[in-house]
């Protein structure tokens, strides 16, 4: 109930085109944008974070990965990780 | 000096064995140091050797051959799913999202990454945080700086061992990312049997090999792309038929106009025109004619027109065209090269052929190789001949606004960059390759050029931003310069009508009928005599302003051609 509005909240935010929760397979559990973008973020997103988070542990075992961002020309990706979930949110950042 | 050392032994001891024995040191020779040696010598400076103990290395380079390269792709399917649920089923998924979304270490976990994301959304919406501060004026200093260079991009060889030169080059007119280079051998007769008719298409993601070959009867002289149907490009050949290929429908021309109603000489010029149903073209060649098609119907020319200055009508008299030029914002009117360095600007709507020519340009020596309009200001086109580059402006026709010095070699193609329209003295001369390069044209976007050699090689070259990008002031600038040029030229023309006014006046008193005649020779001879001061005023500024470009700097343009003109129309 909580969890709902926040993330309608998210979703309701300027400039926010899309948001998907995936699980630790790599599976889209929740989804505000259609089955093959949302399968292709799933899957991309979800190794880059795998991969992000054991290069900041390499270097210190001490530390974690907290949240991504991926600025690109027309976007950004906000990827915020967790143990067994990863939320997804792609926004237009303002000019 | 002689070192001796004597000892004696008892003769009954020889031949025994050695016994050997100790004694204490004794000194034989001492030698000291003769100082009056020392005068033959000089005392050396002193110098510093350095010395390092190191292992000797080289350094060596090679080039590999290149490697073929080739773009796969390979196709995902969806997985992940635990294995009692088929991803393709929707039921079966949904329930498993719900089941998902009912455990509590979700809820748990996705609230922290929730607001976590809020404060990141938030803060993107409150600020622009890569935002570039100063963009505008970076990009201003950037360009006046760098002195102008160009790097080769790629080459593209003839794939065919018999080398033929790259006569026509035509950039894709989407984009520019496909280059369509025509081949032929262009030396009278010295074809061989074994050369290949065929001109390719490259893609500039894969220099090399050709994408697309296209396979005439008879090889291409020219070709150009269609600016409205990208798939489509009209090409002329050696036999003097036009002919037109589809990309998308493959090698083999789709048609070809007949032999009998077509020209008579190898096609030198093909350009489309701007029409409604985008299939017109045009040709021009060197048997005099200029005919229209329509890429429908090649079975015979929609219409065509003489190249014969006295307006006669016949093929006798007309002069051989070799380039054409035709500018879409002008859509009735076009320009034609001919082979004895006279550009003439015709009228299509002309009803009757005298109508059609509406005015001739002289002041070539040679043919003329290469014919285009400037793209910023249409009344203005380059011409290019045997060693001179000139702009014209049609308001002038008695000789061009301005033109460049005699360069050493022969000029076979010129164009405008697309994007600096003052560009006309070579502030940068490339040495491409070492063969003849025999023609060129600059993508639209105006930073790179292709350039098509002798031997079959299309070199891309890259022209630095300095070059390429649009100062603030050129506009004015170059349209001020081009004012002033025409201005100069019709001041020059009128005096020269005032001049041979009075000279008509003068010859009519004695003899009226000669005149007419006389007018001719005299010019001819006006002419050589003309020409021939030219060239030597030219050669004598060209050694003056090679002296004082050793020690010149960086002037600005407008002064540098306010000096040519000076010297030259003194």
């Amino acid at each position: 109930m909580f969890l709902e509005e926040t993330l309608k909240r998210i979703q309701s935010h300027k400039g926010v085109l899309g948001t998907i929760v995936v699980n630790a397979e790599g599976i889209p559990i929740r989804t505000t944008l259609d089955n093959s973008t949302t399968v292709q973020y799933a899957g991309l997103l979800h190794q880059l974070t795998i991969k992000a988070r054991s290069t900041v542990r390499d270097i210190d075992p001490q530390n974690d990965l907290t949240f991504l961002r991926i600025r690109s020309k027309k976007h950004e990706i906000m990827v915020a990780p967790d143990k067994e979930y990863l939320l997804i949110v792609i926004q237009n950042p303002s000019e | 000096m002689e070192i001796t050392y004597v000892y004696t032994k008892k003769r009954s001891e020889f031949g025994s064995q050695c016994n050997f024995t100790d004694r204490p040191v004794e000194l034989l020779v001492d030698i000291l140091p003769d100082p009056t040696v020392a005068a033959s010598f000089i005392q050396r400076d002193l110098c510093n050797m350095p010395v390092q103990c190191v292992q000797q290395m080289s350094e060596h380079e090679i080039n590999t051959e290149r490697l073929e390269t080739e773009t796969e792709g390979v196709n995902h399917v969806e997985g992940g799913w635990p294995k009692d649920v088929n991803p393709q089923e929707q039921e079966q998924t949904t329930r498993f999202r719900k089941k998902v979304e009912k455990e509590e270490s979700y809820i748990a976990s996705l609230t922290i990454l929730g607001s976590l994301m809020e404060h990141c959304i938030k803060q993107n919406n409150a600020i622009n945080i890569y935002e570039e501060y100063y963009e505008e004026e970076e990009e201003v200093q950037e360009s006046t700086e760098e002195p102008p260079t160009a790097k080769t991009l790629h080459v593209l060889k003839d794939p065919n061992d018999i080398k033929r030169t790259a006569t026509s080059l035509s950039w894709h007119p989407d984009g520019g990312r496909k280059l369509a280079v025509s081949y032929c051998c262009l030396e009278f007769q010295r074809a061989s049997k074994d050369m290949s008719f065929h001109s390719y298409i490259w893609n500039l993601e894969k220099p090399n090999k050709p994408q697309m070959t296209l396979k005439p009867s008879s090889p291409i002289v020219c070709l150009d792309y269609n600016p409205k149907d990208f798939h489509v490009l009209a090409g002329g050949c050696y036999n003097g038929q036009v002919a037109y290929w589809d990309t998308r429908k493959g090698s083999q021309p789709v048609e070809m106009s007949i032999i009998e109603q077509s020209h008579r000489d190898p096609v030198y010029k093909v350009i489309w025109l701007q029409s409604k149903t985008g299939t017109d073209c045009f040709s021009a060649s060197t048997d005099g004619q200029v005919l229209w098609w329509d890429i429908r119907k090649l079975s015979e020319p929609t219409e065509r027109l003489i190249l014969d200055i006295s307006k006669k009508g016949t093929l006798d008299g007309a002069a051989g065209a070799t380039s054409l030029e035709f500018e879409t914002t002008m859509p009735t009117k076009f320009m034609v090269g001919t082979e004895n360095g006279m550009v003439i600007a015709c009228n299509r709507k002309g009803k009757t052929p005298a109508e059609k020519i509406s005015s001739t340009f002289c002041g070539h020596h040679g043919p003329v190789y290469a014919l285009r309009r400037n793209p910023f200001y249409p009344k203005n086109f380059l011409s290019v001949a045997d060693w001179i580059a000139r702009i014209w402006s049609e308001d002038t026709k008695e000789s061009s606004i301005m033109w460049t010095r005699y360069h050493m070699a022969r000029l076979s193609d010129g164009c405008w960059s697309p994007t600096r329209p003052s560009q006309k003295e070579p502030t940068l001369s490339v040495k491409v390759c070492d063969e003849a390069l025999y023609s060129l044209r600059v993508q639209d976007n105006g930073h790179i050029l292709a350039c098509g050699s002798q031997l079959g090689t299309a070199t891309l070259l890259e022209i630095s931003s300095g070059l390429c990008s649009l100062q603030r002031n050129e506009k004015a600038l170059a349209n001020e310069m081009f004012e002033r040029e025409s201005k100069r030229e019709k001041i020059l023309e009128a005096r020269r009508r005032e001049l041979r006014l009075k000279e008509r006046g003068r010859s009519d008193q004695g003899k009226e009928e000669e005149p007419k005649e006389a007018e001719p020779q005299e010019s001819t001879e006006d002419l050589v005599a003309r020409a021939e001061k030219e060239f030597f005023q030219a050669i004598e500024s060209e050694r003056k302003k090679r002296e004082q470009e050793q020690q010149k700097l960086q002037t600005p343009i407008s002064t540098v051609k306010v000096e040519e003109a000076g010297k030259l129309v003194s």
